[in-house]
C-alpha cells in the first residue's frame, strides 16, 4: 500500500491542456445548436462503435483514456449502452455485416444524436472503400456532424474532434 | 526435409526462413495432416486459391524442419478436399471461410453454417473466385444464426454484441448459462468481414503493404514485415541487413507497447484502476517516442517491401536507449505491486484455466500457447536475422490460468526491452531500402513473423507483371478464438471479460 501511495504522489498531475475545436472538420455546424449545448452543459457521454475498423482507431481512442488527456475531470466519459449517449463515435468503413448494429445503437440514441466518424476509413478515404463487404463510409450510413481524419487519428485529434462536435459556433 | 512419405519430394521456397513446399495428391493430403499430428507439429494455417480457372487449398504446417505449404490442387469436377479437423480442430472454422471465399467444400466436415457471410451476399456469391470483381453489392438478407443450445432446467442464454460494453472490437458471444456458472460458449465472428483478401488482387506488390499493415491495427508492424518478406522472397530481393534489425527494433517495440496495454487493462478488469492509469501512462509515452522517432505512433507504414521506410540516428538510438531503462524501472515497480496485491492475484489465479492438453489438442498458439507450456516462438525456433544474432530467450509458463498469461507477459516485456538495447547497440550501418524488380517470372512467397499475440503468416502469389495475384493473411486468433471457449467453461459470466482480456484476440485479424 505504502509503494503504491508513494508512485501515485510521486507521479503527479499529467493532464494536458484541452485543443482548441476544428473548425474546418464540422460538416453540418447548424445540427449543433445552442439548446443542445445548454443541455449537454459541459458533460459528455459517448458510445464508441467499431463499425469495421482494423483496430489501430480503437486503440488511440483507448489512449483518450489514460491520464495525459483527463477526459472524465473534463466531464467526458464513454459509456456502455447508446442509451446513456450523447455522441456516437464511429470508426470503420462500415462493414455490411456491422450495419445494422450501427444503425440500432443510433436508434436506441436520445436525441439530439451527434455522430463523429473517426479515421480516414469511417471518413471514406481509407483503403477499405465499397465492397462486397463495406459500405464505404460512416456518412453512408448515418447523418455525421464531425470527420476525424488520420489514420488512425492520433488522440488529441479525436479529442479535438469531440470538442468540434459539442461547439456551439465556429 | 521431413520423413513424411510423399510422392513428391517437398522443395525449399526462397527466403529466410525453412519453407518447404509440395504438391500433394488427394489421398495425401489427410495423409500428410494426420502424419504432421503425429509428428508434434501444428497447423498454421489454411486457405484457397484460384488461378486459370483451376482451385486449390493449401495447408500450412509447424514442423520441427520449419513451414511445411502442402498444396492440394481441385480438379473443376471435385471441388471438395479431405476435412482437417480430425487432426486440427482449428481447421473447422478455416474449412468455413474457404467454402464462402472460393466454394470449396470441406468433405466430412460437421459444421456447414455460414461464417463471414451474415447474409449480406448471396451464399453462391465467392468474392476470391476470378470471375468476382469484389465490387459486386447485394441487398441484404440477414439470416438467423443457428447457436447450438444447451437444454436443461434453469438453463438460460445471455446474448452479448456484436456491440460490447467497452471500447472493443465487434463479435458475438452466446453464454449457456446456469445462475452465473458458463455451461457453454459459443462465438460467433465475422462482423469485420472487409474483404482484405480481395482487395489485394492486382495491386503492385509495393502497395499491398498498406493493406497488409491493416489486417490488424495492433499487429501492423508483424503484418507489414510477414507482407514484406513474403514479397521479397518472391522476387528474390534481400532487404539490407539495417532494415531487418530496425524491423527488429519495430516489432520489439510493437510487443512492448502492446503488453503495457494489456498488463493496465488486465488490472483494470480486476479491479485494480491504479493499475491501468500507470500501465496506460506508460503505453502513451512509448508511443509518443514512436511518433517522435519513426513518424507514427503506432508504426505503421514504417516496414516496406525492400527495407524499411524510416532509419534512426545516433541520437534518436540513445533516446531509444535510455526510454528502456526507464520503463524496465517503472515496469519492475508495477510487477511487484501486481504480485503483492491479494485482491489481483485472487481474480488471476486459477481464472480461465487452459491446460497443456487442451491447448495440445486445440493447438493453442502464440502468448497464450506459451502460457500453458506451449514452447513455440518463431524468433527461437526458426530465428532469421537479426533474431539469429540475439539469442532469444523463451517465455514458458505452465500454469495455463489468467495469470500465467500476466506473468508471460511480464516477463516478454522485459526480454524485449533487452532485445531492443541489444537490436541499438549492434545496428549495423548501411543503406535502409532496397529498390525492387518491376516483375521476371510469377512467383510466391512466404511471411512469418512472430508477433506480439502469435506467429502471422502471409502468403503471397504475384504475377509476372508484380501485381498481386493472391495474397493470404493469417493471424493467430483463427487458432486461439475456439480455446477461449473452453477457457470460460464451469467459470462464472463476470469473470468473462478479464479472462477474454488475457487472451486478447484480434477481430480484425481474424474477420479479414
Amino acid at each position: 500500500m505504502r509503494d503504491l501511495l508513494e508512485r501515485l504522489v510521486a507521479g503527479g498531475r499529467p493532464s494536458e491542456p484541452l485543443p482548441l475545436a476544428e473548425p474546418r472538420w464540422r460538416v453540418t455546424p447548424a445540427r449543433v445548436h445552442e439548446e443542445m449545448l445548454r443541455r449537454l452543459g459541459r458533460a459528455l457521454a459517448i458510445r464508441e462503435v467499431d463499425a469495421g475498423s482494423c483496430n489501430a482507431c480503437e486503440l488511440e481512442i483507448n489512449a483518450l483514456n489514460n491520464p495525459y488527456y483527463n477526459l472524465e475531470g473534463r466531464g467526458i466519459r464513454f459509456v456502455a449502452s447508446p442509451r446513456h449517449a450523447d455522441l456516437l463515435l464511429v470508426t470503420g468503413s462500415v462493414t455490411r455485416n456491422m450495419r445494422e448494429a450501427l444503425l440500432r445503437a443510433y436508434d436506441a440514441m436520445p436525441a439530439p444524436k451527434l455522430v463523429v466518424a473517426v479515421g480516414d476509413c469511417g471518413a471514406g478515404r481509407g483503403p477499405f472503400d465499397e465492397n462486397y463487404a463495406c459500405v464505404g463510409s460512416v456518412a453512408a450510413v448515418l447523418p455525421v456532424d464531425v470527420v476525424v481524419p488520420g489514420c488512425p487519428p492520433p488522440p488529441l485529434e479525436i479529442l479535438r474532434g469531440l470538442v468540434t462536435a459539442v461547439a456551439a459556433r465556429a | 526435409m521431413h520423413g513424411y512419405a510423399l510422392a513428391t519430394p517437398p522443395s525449399k521456397l526462397p527466403g529466410p526462413l525453412p519453407v518447404w513446399r509440395v504438391d500433394v495428391a488427394r489421398a495425401e493430403w489427410s495423409a500428410l495432416a494426420a502424419a504432421v499430428r503425429a509428428d508434434g507439429g501444428r497447423l498454421v494455417s489454411l486457405w484457397g486459391s484460384e488461378r486459370d480457372a483451376a482451385a486449390a487449398v493449401s495447408a500450412a504446417y509447424a514442423t520441427g524442419a520449419g513451414l511445411l505449404l502442402a498444396r492440394l490442387a481441385l480438379d473443376g469436377a471435385d471441388d471438395a478436399y479431405a476435412d482437417l479437423s480430425p487432426w486440427f480442430p482449428a481447421a473447422a472454422c478455416m474449412q468455413r471461410a474457404i467454402r464462402e471465399m472460393l466454394g470449396l467444400r470441406a468433405d466430412g466436415a460437421r459444421d456447414e453454417r455460414a461464417w463471414l457471410n451474415h447474409g449480406n451476399w448471396p451464399r453462391d456469391y465467392h468474392p476470391l473466385r476470378a470471375a468476382c470483381s469484389g465490387r459486386e453489392t447485394f441487398a441484404p438478407a440477414p439470416a438467423a444464426y443457428p447457436f447450438v443450445r444447451v437444454e436443461g432446467a434453469g438453463v438460460h442464454e445471455i446474448a452479448v454484441g456484436p456491440i460490447h460494453a467497452g471500447i472493443i472490437e465487434p463479435g458475438h458471444f452466446r453464454f449457456s448459462v446456469v445462475g452465473e456458472k458458463v455451461l457453454r460458449l459459443e462465438e460467433r465472428l465475422g462482423y469485420v468481414h472487409r474483404g482484405v483478401e480481395k482487395r489485394f488482387e492486382g495491386r503492385p506488390a509495393a502497395a499491398g503493404v498498406r493493406l497488409a499493415g491493416r489486417v490488424s491495427g495492433d499487429s501492423t508492424v508483424a503484418y507489414a514485415w510477414a507482407y514484406a518478406m513474403a514479397v521479397e522472397s518472391a522476387l528474390g530481393v534481400e532487404p539490407p541487413a539495417r532494415a531487418a534489425w530496425l524491423r527488429a527494433l519495430m516489432l520489439e517495440r510493437e510487443r512492448v507497447a502492446n503488453h503495457l496495454g494489456d498488463l493496465g487493462a488486465l488490472g483494470n478488469d480486476a479491479g485494480f484502476g491504479f493499475g491501468l492509469a500507470q500501465f496506460s501512462r506508460l503505453r502513451e509515452d512509448w508511443l509518443r517516442t514512436h511518433a517522435e522517432r519513426f513518424g507514427h505512433r503506432l508504426l505503421m507504414d514504417r516496414v516496406v517491401p525492400g527495407g524499411v521506410a524510416v532509419d534512426l540516428d545516433a541520437a534518436g538510438a540513445a533516446r531509444l536507449d535510455a526510454e528502456c531503462v526507464a520503463v524496465e524501472a517503472s515496469v519492475r515497480a508495477l510487477e511487484t505491486l501486481y504480485d503483492e496485491h491479494a485482491g489481483l492475484q485472487d481474480r488471476f489465479t486459477g481464472t480461465g484455466r487452459v491446460s497443456a492438453e487442451l491447448a495440445a489438442t486445440l493447438g493453442l498458439c502464440g502468448l497464450a500457447g506459451r502460457a500453458s507450456g506451449r514452447p513455440g516462438d518463431l524468433r527461437v525456433d526458426h530465428p532469421c536475422a537479426p533474431y539469429d544474432a540475439l539469442a532469444v530467450r523463451r517465455v514458458v509458463e505452465t500454469g495455463g490460468d489468467v495469470a500465467a498469461r500476466v506473468r508471460v507477459r511480464f516477463r516478454e516485456l522485459h526480454e524485449s526491452l533487452r532485445l531492443i538495447r541489444a537490436l541499438l547497440a549492434g545496428l549495423p550501418g548501411g543503406d535502409v531500402q532496397v529498390a525492387l524488380p518491376h516483375g521476371g517470372a510469377a512467383a510466391a512467397g512466404i511471411g512469418w513473423i512472430e508477433g506480439w499475440r502469435g506467429d502471422v503468416l502471409v502468403a503471397v502469389e504475384l504475377a509476372a507483371d508484380a501485381t498481386i495475384a493472391r495474397c493470404h493473411c493469417h493471424d493467430p486468433s483463427w487458432q486461439n478464438w475456439p480455446v477461449l471457449e473452453h477457457a470460460i467453461l464451469d467459470e462464472i459470466v463476470p469473470d468473462f471479460p478479464l479472462i477474454n482480456k488475457s487472451f486478447n484476440l484480434s477481430y480484425a485479424g481474424h474477420d479479414l
